[in-house]
């Protein structure tokens, strides 16, 4: 597999989830949202496999949800309504936000799966007891999935897990250090790319595969881009525009870090090897900087996203919030506050998944970009 | 027309203006708490306020504030307000609207006293924490999560225990914040007292079972407040008793809360709060009066979790099971068996786009309703305090023609 074949995944994962239960004989697992403890699904033997939509238009789902529901959500539905999920054992929804939640309800009632867990995930993070729920829930977690892919998750399987989770996490903030020392190795669609299949492909074979894109990336004897390129940090949800990557580069930016559950959020962390697999699995959750639907203090945001700015030495930052999305439109302001106090210039772009991005918030962006 | 007013008099319910009387002396303590050394807490409606009655901490409730400012018609300029502070307009207009009010003071009461900590408890939505994180922020105030984890299909084993622990996490904060231990034989006295006082706002909910029903869901809305803030205090349940009182004299008097009740309705979401008269009105000249609601039924459908000997242990369930925070099958159950008690023969339902966790999924409610008891409803979409979402002449076209379809049924 190359990074084409990487693109190609995203336009239709579905059929690749079905060759992977078909060649590999593995069971298929969906999920939402980069809160759902990936490693436990793998450890009991399946492969975890993340709902992106890939339709442009909305008809099933508008009989269940209102048009002020945010775009990934109705799609989600517009996705297994219309049978493409099929494919699916079975489907985990972490508790995140009010919609995902009633997402989770509307699934439940109409979209047949083999199973349907829930996996209700405290909202604070920052207190003893949170901490013990969490560890409770992710128990709890492993034992509705022993029994509903009839497998025991042994702790020689949860140790395996972590590992080669580190592994992936550790080479894609590989890929992530090398594109920032030379931007032109990598483009930003090429590395948003490979965040968005490790979350879909088999692991093992992914754990290759960026191995293989790292040594290739490393045997490349170009020289280092030395051309003037303004450095942007993204932070929102995510970003299902590869199109974006290509505005950004086409108007002479780059993008060098990100906030976004389908980027750093996604690979940041590592899982500690030596002690309890279930307790490092929380400790993860518990440290990393968390969604705007979970709690972990008042500032914490703000702060990582100005250490961000500094550490990644960025120029500017672009707010990238789907339109009716409560948690990052409500974080928005106070983060701009920051942001601005300390001069550094932001833009926000607000989006739909089903749209392309529109002519008027490219030009708005290029604008910003000038600016900068 | 000279012969409408008393009749029109004789519909009024009195306890109105005690009600009136009782809200206005709260908000006048609680806006001169500086001056006396009482400390003021701004909690959430499904927040467990007893424990701040227990330490003689003033309640605030935002959401109240948010209806004042929907009912006093100033929701769209605050909603504006807080757009230009860079809210997106898509955004809780109860929180938007707070928000816009705090810096400048702007509201119907001047804006809220200022709180000495806050105590958000997520078991209606997720936005009341970003809501309460940033009022954290602008007061500078501390800030309790009372974190009740979603009721999908279950309460699990282990969300009890958590509950459980965090509401004694709850009581240290307060401990810590008032400079004072808690009092548990206090507590003992204030859970009795929420739970009579809940007792007694179903009993008065309850009274709409008759036909015709004393009391609308549009009265219901109003005599809400004091079931949220100040549960746990005598002044409730004399009020309550009193209205209940009232409810049972206008049941032999045979007064309804319209003039010919054909027609029972249930509501189903928050009030649009700029419109109730209008609504009613509308209704009303159907001869349908709204009998019930899903909302103001909230403060006494977990009653049945709470063991008034054992109140803080058992409130962990209650708190964590109501309404809001249980899955959509579940509220579709809430609302038939409210269906049947009230004898209800038809739903209208608010999909208020301020509030995702109450709207989104309604469609599938409305669903269920249709197959288990084949009574007709209504979706109209609006907004509970922004008026700008409201579009009358829509709104009007479809009332009328949903009546249109309940006369033939
Ligand atoms: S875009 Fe926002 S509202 Fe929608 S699912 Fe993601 S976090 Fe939730
Ligand atoms: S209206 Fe809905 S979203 Fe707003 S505070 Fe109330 S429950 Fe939360």
């Amino acid at each position: 597999m190359n990074i084409e074949d990487l693109h190609n995944l995203q336009n239709d994962p579905y059929n690749y989830a079905l060759r992977l239960k078909k060649e590999g004989g593995k069971k298929v697992v969906g999920y939402f949202c980069s809160y759902t403890p990936e490693e436990l699904i793998f450890a009991a033997g399946a492969t975890p496999f993340r709902i992106f939509g890939t339709r442009s238009t909305i008809n099933l789902a508008d009989a269940h949800l209102q048009s002020y529901c945010c775009s990934p959500v109705r799609i989600a539905l517009e996705e297994a309504l219309s049978g493409k999920t099929t494919v699916l054992d079975g489907i985990v929804f972490p508790h995140t936000c009010d919609s995902i939640q009633r997402l989770s309800d509307i699934w439940r009632l109409n979209v047949p799966l083999p199973f349907h867990i829930d996996v209700v995930l405290p909202v604070k993070l920052n207190s003893e007891s949170a901490r013990e729920y969490m560890i409770d829930v992710l128990h709890k977690f492993m034992k509705e999935l022993e029994k509903n892919l009839e497998v025991k998750i042994t702790e020689e399987a949860l140790r395996h897990a972590i590992a080669l989770y580190n592994k992936i996490r550790e080479s894609i903030k590989t890929i992530s250090d090398m594109r920032l020392i030379n931007p032109s190795l990598l483009k930003g669609s090429d590395f948003y790319s490979i965040v968005k299949s490790s979350m879909i492909m088999d692991r093992n074979d992914l754990a290759q595969i960026l191995s293989h894109i790292i040594q290739d990336l490393g045997a490349k004897k170009e020289t280092p881009d030395v051309t003037f390129r303004k450095r942007l940090v993204l932070t929102g949800a995510m970003c299902n525009h590869p199109d974006f990557y290509q505005i950004v580069e086409d108007g002479g930016g780059v993008v060098v870090w990100d906030d976004l559950c389908t980027g750093s959020r996604y690979f940041e962390g590592q899982l500690d090897s030596t002690g309890d697999p279930v307790i490092s699995i929380a400790e993860r959750y518990l440290h990393r900087i968390e969604c705007p639907a979970k709690h972990s203090g008042l500032s914490t945001r703000a702060e990582n996203l100005l250490d961000i700015v500094q550490n990644k030495n960025a120029d500017g930052v672009v707010f990238l919030i789907h339109k009716f999305c409560d948690p990052h439109s409500f974080d928005y302001p106070y983060l701009k506050k920051h942001l601005d106090n300390e001069r550094i210039p932001n833009t926000l772009i607000e989006m739909e998944d089903q749209a392309s991005i529109g002519e008027r918030l490219k030009t708005r962006f290029e604008a910003f970009l000038e600016m900068i | 027309m000279a012969e409408k007013d008393p009749e029109k008099e004789k519909r009024k319910i009195k306890a109105v203006a005690r009600m009136k009387e009782i809200m206005t002396t709260y908000y006048i303590e609680a806006k001169m708490a500086e001056g006396t050394g009482k400390k003021v807490a701004w909690i959430t409606s499904g927040g467990p306020v007893e424990p701040l009655i227990v330490m003689d901490v003033i309640p605030i409730y935002p959401e109240n504030h948010g209806a004042m400012i929907g009912a006093s018609k100033m929701g769209a300029d605050l909603c504006e307000k807080a757009e230009i502070m860079g809210f997106s307009r898509d955004l809780c207009s109860y929180a938007r609207s707070d928000i816009a009010c705090a810096p400048i003071n702007a509201g119907p009461i001047g804006g809220l006293p200022k709180p000495d900590m806050l105590i958000c408890c997520n078991n209606i939505c997720g936005t009341v924490l970003k809501w309460y994180e940033i009022q954290a922020r602008h007061f500078n105030a501390p800030l309790f999560i009372l974190d009740t984890p979603f009721c999908h299909t279950e309460f699990s084993k282990e969300a009890k225990k958590y509950v459980l622990k965090q509401l004694y996490e709850y009581i240290a904060f307060l401990e810590r914040n008032c400079g004072k231990p808690f009092d548990y034989d206090k507590m003992k006295e204030v859970g009795r007292l929420s739970v009579e006082g809940q007792r007694l706002w179903r009993a008065v909910l309850d009274t709409a079972a008759h036909k015709p029903s004393p009391l609308s869901a549009f009265d219901a809305f109003f005599h809400l407040a004091m079931i949220v803030t100040l549960r746990g205090t005598q002044v409730v349940v004399d009020y309550y008793a009193a209205l209940l009182n009232e409810m049972n004299e206008r049941i032999t008097a045979g007064i309804g809360a319209i003039p010919n009740e054909r027609y029972r309705l249930l509501w189903d979401n928050l009030p649009i709060w700029y419109r109730t008269k209008w609504l009613s009105e509308k209704f009303a000249s159907y001869d349908a009066c709204l009998v019930a609601d899903t909302y103001t039924s909230a403060w006494c459908g977990v009653l049945k979790y709470i063991d008034e000997n054992d109140f803080l242990n058992t409130i962990a369930e209650a708190y964590s099971r109501i309404y809001l925070n249980i899955g959509i099958d579940q509220m579709a159950d809430e609302i038939l068996s409210i269906v049947d008690r009230y004898d209800v023969n038809g739903i209208v339902m608010h999909s208020n786009r301020s509030c995702k966790p109450y709207s989104l999924g309604q469609y599938d409610i409305q669903k269920i309703i249709r197959e288990k008891r084949g009574i007709p409803s209504l979706i109209i979409e609006a907004d509970m305090v922004d008026e700008r979402s409201f579009t009358e002449s829509q709104i009007e076209t479809r009332i009328d023609a949903f009546m249109e379809v309940m006369r033939g049924t």
